[in-house]
């Protein structure tokens, strides 16, 4: 059974229609991205997936008790709001100390429960967000530029994690990323969005297609090259280690 | 016991104290210390109603904040900036109920009463509406914590969990509304927001979560009540502007005490 099925999907401010006739599903285990240019309507998919906007038309069906683990674009916390990194962990969720602890483990923080959330480096802070999106074991993990902020081997770091997060656990994941190259690599399936679904398919079937590079531009694919060169060489490097 | 008025005045302040410092918090947290002022600023349109109608002042003062609150909560929705938005609902409702007042002809009240509230006055039935007051906002506030909590730190966070943020401030809003209401009388609408925001603001420098901020404003705006009622006795001062006064020196003496531990030796 899918997790997510929207069919037909309008979302509109006002007069102002952001997304048109949008179709998107997600089943287990998928790793899928959206991507798309700044004003495209990737957030507002998002937002109307999680219940935060209401469809204009069309319609948004989750899973019957659907777990979903958010990690939004951005959190920012008041500095007149006290809150230890343990507290924050169990924000929307009954958790023991122990099993926060494991979480940020996991997610390659350790050694933070008593930390002030407001002391936290940008990466700790995406890291907490990720392990905390995680504590009650979701069935779909919804990532709304979650690297945004960070450095490019920050990101790379991040999106590993992500990978190991699926692997480890099963767990569906949705993400908006504007890392071009990371989709590439790690997605199943990639959604070009602006306004409506340009495209979609295998990153290499998106990255081939004329409405992604209409959007995009040559300088993408330039990069896209650059990265597969990358990727090529580091296989050799490994295989030449071992040899 | 009940027959001493300071016992009254005492329980009264620590009712009101108790439901402000969780409340008070919220308000801290969402930059809404003025939401406060505007709030308590159209009780006193509430007040003018209440006593054309001869009505008695708790529901009147209540429907009128809680109006207030919900107009604005609306507008502020529509792109309006929040501040010059409240400077012109505050000052608008305080005007027009000043003014409202004055055509009152045949009743003389005493609108300082009610600008700088009375707590000396409280009767057994101030009382019970006070406590009443106050233990439905701390119940609703308890109940609905992890949601507030949530969508005050991130809507889109509290959405994907199934809380809902538009009803979340909702409730804040009530809560704001018979906080206003049940708290005219111990220390009148010119400082209401004072007892929201004051021992709220002190008990950040102290608190590490936002439970034990919570409690520690309880305990700072119970510490102000009691101490300044024993105050405003012996130094012969008006009650309300008293308590206010106690909870602002708690504020800049814990801040001092933080300020000299932060100093490098």
């Amino acid at each position: 059974m899918t997790l997510i099925n929207v069919r037909n999907l309008s979302v509109a401010y006002g007069a102002n229609t952001v997304l048109r006739d949008v179709d998107l599903t997600v089943s287990p285990g998928e790793i899928v991205t959206i991507v798309g240019p700044n004003g495209s309507g990737k957030t507002s998919l998002l937002r109307a997936i999680i219940g935060a906007t209401p469809p204009a038309q069309g319609s948004v069906d989750l899973k019957p008790q659907l777990k979903i683990g958010y990690v939004p674009q951005r959190l920012h916390i008041d500095q007149t709001l006290p809150i230890t990194v343990e507290r924050f962990m169990r924000l929307t969720d009954r958790a023991s100390r122990n099993t926060c602890k494991d979480a940020l483990d996991a997610a390659g923080v350790p050694d933070l429960l008593d930390r002030q959330m407001t002391q936290l480096s940008g990466g700790q802070f995406q890291r907490v967000l990720l392990a905390r999106a995680l504590i009650n074991s979701p069935d779909i993990l919804l990532l709304d530029e979650a690297t945004q902020g960070l450095d490019q081997p920050g990101s790379a770091a991040f999106y590993r994690q992500i990978e190991t997060v699926r692997a480890q656990t099963g767990c569906a994941i949705l993400m908006i990323s504007h890392d071009l190259h990371v989709v590439m690599s790690a997605s199943d399936r990639v959604i070009c969005l602006n306004g409506h679904v340009c495209c979609q398919g295998t990153p290499a079937f998106v990255a081939s297609a004329p409405e992604y590079r209409a959007l995009f531009g040559a300088g993408t694919g330039g990069a896209l090259a650059l990265y597969r060169h990358d990727h090529d060489q580091h296989h050799d490097h490994n295989r030449n280690a071992a040899e | 016991m009940l027959d001493d008025f300071m016992t009254r005045a005492t329980l009264a302040g620590i009712g009101v104290a108790c439901a402000a410092a969780p409340l008070g918090c919220f308000v801290v947290w969402r930059r809404m210390a003025y939401f406060g002022d505007a709030t308590a600023h159209a009780a006193i349109l509430g007040v003018a109603l209440s006593l054309a109608f001869e009505l008695s002042i708790f529901p009147g003062v209540l429907a009128v904040a809680l109006i207030m609150a919900l107009v604005v909560t609306q507008l502020a929705g529509r792109g309006y900036a929040m501040d010059t938005l409240l400077g012109v609902m505050a000052h608008s409702a305080l005007a027009f109920g000043l003014v409202a007042v004055s055509f009152l002809s045949g009743i003389r009240i005493d609108l300082m009463a009610y600008l700088f509230g009375d707590i000396l006055a409280v009767s057994r039935t101030d009382l019970l509406v006070i406590w009443g007051g106050a233990a439905l906002v701390i119940g609703l506030i308890t109940w609905r914590w992890s949601g507030l909590l949530a969508s005050t730190l991130n809507e889109d966070l509290a959405h994907a969990s199934g809380f809902d943020p538009r009803r979340e401030q909702l409730i804040l809003t009530l809560c704001l509304a018979i906080t206003v209401a049940v708290a005219i009388k111990v220390v009148g609408v010119l400082l209401i927001a004072a007892l929201l925001i004051i021992p709220a603001a002190a008990a950040r420098v102290a608190a590490r979560t936002p439970e034990t901020m919570a409690a520690i404003a309880a305990v700072i705006g119970t510490v102000s009540a009691v101490v300044g009622l024993r105050g405003a006795y012996v130094l012969d001062t008006p009650a309300g502007p008293t308590i206010v006064c106690v909870a602002a020196i708690i504020f800049a003496a814990l801040n001092l005490v933080r300020f000299r531990g932060h100093r490098p030796t």
